[in-house]
């Protein structure tokens, strides 16, 4: 009862665990002892949890990531090249590592079947399939989350129309809507306008539209278990539109799993990318992407296998990498759940 | 005298004081239609709430006190809902409101503090803004000014270091905390009406008493209304003006809070009352509990909603329902053999003689010396 006069308000430093002891305990009697309340603090489950050390594989996969973003980069802008991507050297064609034709002197990688350096193409190539990966699931993760929160939010008719429309897109296998949204595209854009869209944007935009159900069901599901949450209600009590209350109350709290699950998305929108150019509706040569020089070159797998296998290995721990930081996002916002 | 007078008028309109009932709820009833029929969550419900008054809606779980909060507040989901009967809130009638005409009453007229603090509060947002965010829904202040006042606010319910609280998480907070938080968040906009659902029954039994006292005051500090809803009689005891007994979705004892523990009339206040342990109890005694569960609301026994678990239960109870009569002004029940009148007593004596009450339940009421040392 003490706590009820004014007056008793504890002077406390604002730790936790020192409030409550300032609740219990006369205040003289805490007086001197902050220092050990605070040690106290730091010890304290949510210290630790904010503290949890990321495991060796994390920062590999970290590494892994920031080194081929910055590849990227570089050779997008051209502030650091590895050569023109498009410049053929005919003696150099099939030569590389481990092929049949022997190691190429100036290319450390080799050259593909035209001649043109591997190191300079998977550089451009590294951008072309991370600019596609990432803008399709921005557009998946917007339009599905979008959806997907409001359809677990409101509920009812609206739930059962968006989930319908997530169920008919996921019955369609999504390599054949993929290729169905590209031909769609690519044919209407032609003959719109001269001026077609770039056949990344096509890209972007049909695998995007596959990634939405996958997005919009998780986000239906958590929007769900959050909305029944009584922080919702207590929201609405205190007269919160429904815009206020997806935005500040849903959102926030929705947004670890569909992060986390749109991390796995790029990872694979990549492997989506390089389906999608096997089928030939990738992007369109000379431009090169990681998906394209496996597509150009599987033919050679045998004699010249350096071509197709360097590729594969971006891809595959590009991959990886995004697979562990998928889960590492998940692993951290699980232990703020469990603090509930 | 064709000149217009504009200060001919206003002491009329100061002098009149408001009118002090500020709630009247009439005959309200909210159904959910479900799969297996219409379940009468609250029927019938009616009763007055004047201005800075408490009322306890006092009642086992199931029988219609939370849905009855949430019903006059217009907070239940939409679907399913049949919801019929008035709701006049300072003359204003709410039932057929929608969520948008209802948001200016959010708030800013009747607030809510919920049950369970540790899901009362969004785990992603600061304190602060959780309590600056109605602030600024319902008035038009700046962002700084509605920090300045949620400080405020978190001092008013004395939690400690207000001003750093303000940028903490509801986890960094114990139980008791979190619910001064939830306290001053309801508080914000200065609502004339606080519903309480349970507010204590999360909380340990040590701050149980420190949060109720903290709502008095606050509730005393603003002249608001309180309606607090709770299972346990000895919450509302000291701290309300009038109790409601709720069963089976339908009020059976209405009283002034004195009347109501000396003149109960009601066999299941009396139940309720007895099923509380005792300090001057003997320490092995065995807890007094009420047989059975609470009635299916789908399809309720046909005569009174209690005679299946009542002591004093007869032919007449099974086949009709009682109406709610009048003890004396403003004490209403609902039974055929009220509790200390000759009809009760008799029902009583007969009962025990034949072992069985008229519903087949053994007779078995709490040791007659309890029952006397309550009413004495």
């Amino acid at each position: 009862m003490d706590d009820l006069r004014p007056d008793a308000i504890p002077e406390s430093s604002g730790s936790t665990s020192q409030q409550i002891v300032g609740e219990s305990i006369e205040r003289g009697f805490l007086g001197s002892s902050s220092e050990i309340a605070l040690a106290a603090v730091e010890t304290g489950p949510e210290g630790e949890a904010s503290r949890k050390k990321l495991s060796i594989g994390a920062w590999l996969a970290i590494g892994w990531m920031g080194f081929i973003i910055l590849i990227a980069v570089l050779a997008k802008t051209g502030i650091f090249t590895w050569g023109d991507p498009n410049e053929s050297f005919v003696s150099c064609a099939r030569r590389g590592p481990f092929s049949q034709e022997g190691t190429a002197a100036n290319f450390i990688l080799g050259c593909d079947s035209n001649g043109r350096d591997m190191l300079a193409r998977l550089a451009l190539g590294t951008w072309t399939s991370l600019y596609v990966a990432v803008g399709a699931i921005l557009v998946g993760f917007s339009i599905g989350g979008l959806l997907g929160i409001i359809s677990g939010y409101f509920g009812g008719k609206t739930d059962t129309f968006l989930t319908g429309l997530f169920n008919i897109l996921l019955s369609v296998p999504g390599v054949v809507l993929a290729l169905a949204l590209v031909a769609f595209l690519q044919g209407s854009a032609e003959t719109a306008s001269k001026s077609s869209i770039s056949p990344e944007v096509i890209l972007i935009i049909a695998i995007g539209i596959v990634g939405i159900p996958l997005v919009g069901r998780i986000a239906r599901a958590s929007a769900l278990s959050w909305t029944q949450r009584e922080f919702v209600l207590a929201a609405r009590s205190q007269g919160a539109k429904h815009r206020r209350v997806i935005i500040k109350e849903i959102l926030p709290n929705v947004l670890p799993a569909i992060l986390s699950i749109s991390l796995l998305g790029i990872a694979i929108a990549i492997v989506a990318e390089g389906t999608l150019a096997i089928l030939g509706v990738g992007v369109r040569p000379p431009t090169p992407s990681w998906g394209n020089i496996i597509a150009a070159d599987r033919g050679n797998l045998f004699t010249s296998p350096h071509i197709v296998f360097e590729a594969s290995l971006m891809i595959f721990l590009t991959v990886l990498s995004l697979n562990m930081l998928g889960d590492v996002v998940r692993a951290r916002f699980d232990v703020r759940e469990g603090l509930l | 005298m064709s000149k217009p007078e504009p200060l001919k008028s206003p002491d009329t309109a100061i002098m009149a004081a408001p009118p002090a009932t500020l709630l009247e709820i009439k005959n309200l009833t909210t159904y959910f239609r479900s799969s297996h029929g219409l379940v009468r969550a609250v029927d019938g419900v009616s009763f007055d709430l004047n201005r800075g008054k408490t009322l306890g809606i006092v009642g086992e779980s199931g029988s219609g006190k939370t849905v009855l909060a949430r019903s006059i507040m217009g907070l239940l989901p939409k679907a399913g809902l049949e919801r019929d009967g008035s709701i006049l809130f300072e003359g204003d009638e709410l039932i057929n409101l929608g969520p948008k005409s209802m948001r200016p009453y959010w708030g800013a007229q009747m607030a809510m503090i919920f049950q369970d603090p540790m899901t009362s509060l969004n785990p992603v947002m600061k304190i602060g803004n959780q309590i600056s965010e109605s602030i600024r829904e319902h008035l038009d202040v700046t962002k700084q000014y509605a920090k300045e006042l949620a400080e405020q606010l978190l001092i008013s319910v004395r939690i400690p270091e207000a001003a750093q609280r303000l940028d903490e998480y509801p986890h960094q907070l114990s139980g008791g905390m979190r619910q001064r938080v939830c306290i001053a968040v309801a508080l914000a906009c200065g609502p004339k009406l606080l519903f309480a659902d349970e507010p204590t029954t999360a909380l340990d039994v040590t701050v149980q008493a420190q949060i109720l006292d903290l709502m008095a005051i606050a509730q005393r500090e603003r002249f608001m209304a309180m309606i607090l809803i709770t299972h346990d009689l000895g919450v509302v005891a000291g701290r309300t003006d009038e109790i409601v007994v709720m069963y089976a979705g339908r009020i059976v004892e209405r009283a002034k809070t004195e009347t109501l523990f000396s003149h109960m009339k009601m066999p299941y206040t009396e139940a309720l009352l007895q099923s509380i342990p005792r300090v001057d109890q003997a320490s092995h005694v065995r807890l007094a509990t009420i047989p059975g569960r609470p009635p299916d609301l789908i399809n309720p026994p046909a005569g009174c909603k209690f005679a299946p678990r009542c002591n004093y239960a007869q032919d007449r109870c099974l086949q009709e329902e009682p109406p709610l009569r009048e003890a004396s002004p403003g004490h209403e029940y609902r039974c055929w053999f009220p509790v200390d009148t000759p009809e009760g007593a008799d029902a009583l004596a007969r009962n025990r003689e034949r072992g069985t009450t008229a519903s087949g339940l053994i007779f078995n009421p709490p040791t007659p010396a309890l029952a006397n040392k309550q009413k004495s």
